[in-house]
């Protein structure tokens, strides 16, 4: 994400990532970022908790007014719950990264959504 | 507890034990490219693009060996029409009951009707991201994101990667 950051600054449009990936963000070094601590999956906040979203969307989207510096990550305040327990698997258990199959078949979430997109195609 | 997840590591390290082949993350030593902001969010056309996989009900999934195709997603669509696919698919189970929380599309308009955004312009992009190759996000995503970004004149771009 951090290098289409990179492309439209250059082609002079201003850009802010949200993400959830503090290491990731870092690498890319966008022009201006805000990073939530959540787990991946979760960018603009909690699920089923919209007025955690709103603030989450609302406290990224300040950095375009407040950021000046290029490279600057803004770190939102959040926490997901009080344990964190959440990391310890991130980094080694079930909530890790398990790869699909790599093909080129459409991967439908539901069967239903394949006969949904053929019959638009018709 | 503890700091922020180190999750190339964590990734990295996975992957060469179940035998993938590597994920090279895109690394920048370079200063960041710059435009400084001269329309305000509060009076700007603002862009969004999404790597999480979301697509509408009706539209073509992504599929999971360098996907670099987009989708339009109209800033009205209702929850329940918005599907994901993407190569991790662990991190889609919150995002599949509610995708609000990687796809703000109901935070983004409730924004937008307050005034914080000035506009956000119709449809939002998606596309995949975990693609291998990133001369193919080059040539062939960038070059299509710009493009739409161009034709809807925005003014500001919120990029949200899963």
């Amino acid at each position: 994400m951090s290098l289409i950051a990179h492309t439209l600054e250059q082609a002079g449009t201003p850009t802010l990532v949200l993400g959830a990936a503090l290491d990731i963000l870092e690498a890319g070094n966008p022009p201006r970022a805000a990073f939530v601590d959540y787990p991946l999956g979760h960018s603009s906040g909690r699920p089923h908790d919209p007025a955690d979203q709103y603030a989450v969307v609302k406290a990224a989207l300040t950095g375009f007014a407040s950021i000046a510096k290029p490279g600057t990550i803004l770190r939102l305040p959040n926490r997901w719950d009080a344990s964190e327990a959440w990391k310890a698997t991130a980094m080694t258990g079930s909530g890790g990264d398990t790869r699909q199959p790599r093909d080129t078949t459409p991967q439908y979430q539901f069967p239903e959504d394949r006969l949904a997109a053929e019959a638009a195609a018709r | 507890m503890g700091g922020p997840v180190a999750y190339i590591e964590a990734i990295t390290e996975r992957y060469r034990r179940l035998g993938y082949e590597p994920y090279r993350w895109y690394r920048r030593e370079a200063p960041p490219e710059w435009t400084p902001v001269k329309k305000p969010l509060s009076q700007g056309r603002l862009g969004v693009l999404s790597t999480a996989g979301g697509y509408v009900r009706g539209q073509v999934a992504f599929h999971y060996k360098d996907d670099t195709s987009l989708r339009a997603v109209a800033k009205a669509t209702p929850r329940g029409e918005i599907r994901f696919a993407h190569l991790t698919e662990n991190y889609l189970v919150d995002p599949r009951q509610d995708p609000d929380c990687i796809l703000p599309l109901a935070p983004l308009r409730r924004l937008a009707a307050e005034g914080a955004i000035g506009e956000l312009a119709d449809p939002v992009l998606s596309c995949m991201g975990g693609i291998y190759s990133q001369r193919r996000v080059r040539e062939e995503l960038i070059p299509a994101v710009a493009g739409h970004f161009a034709a809807a004149k925005i003014d500001l771009a919120l990029l949200i990667p899963m």
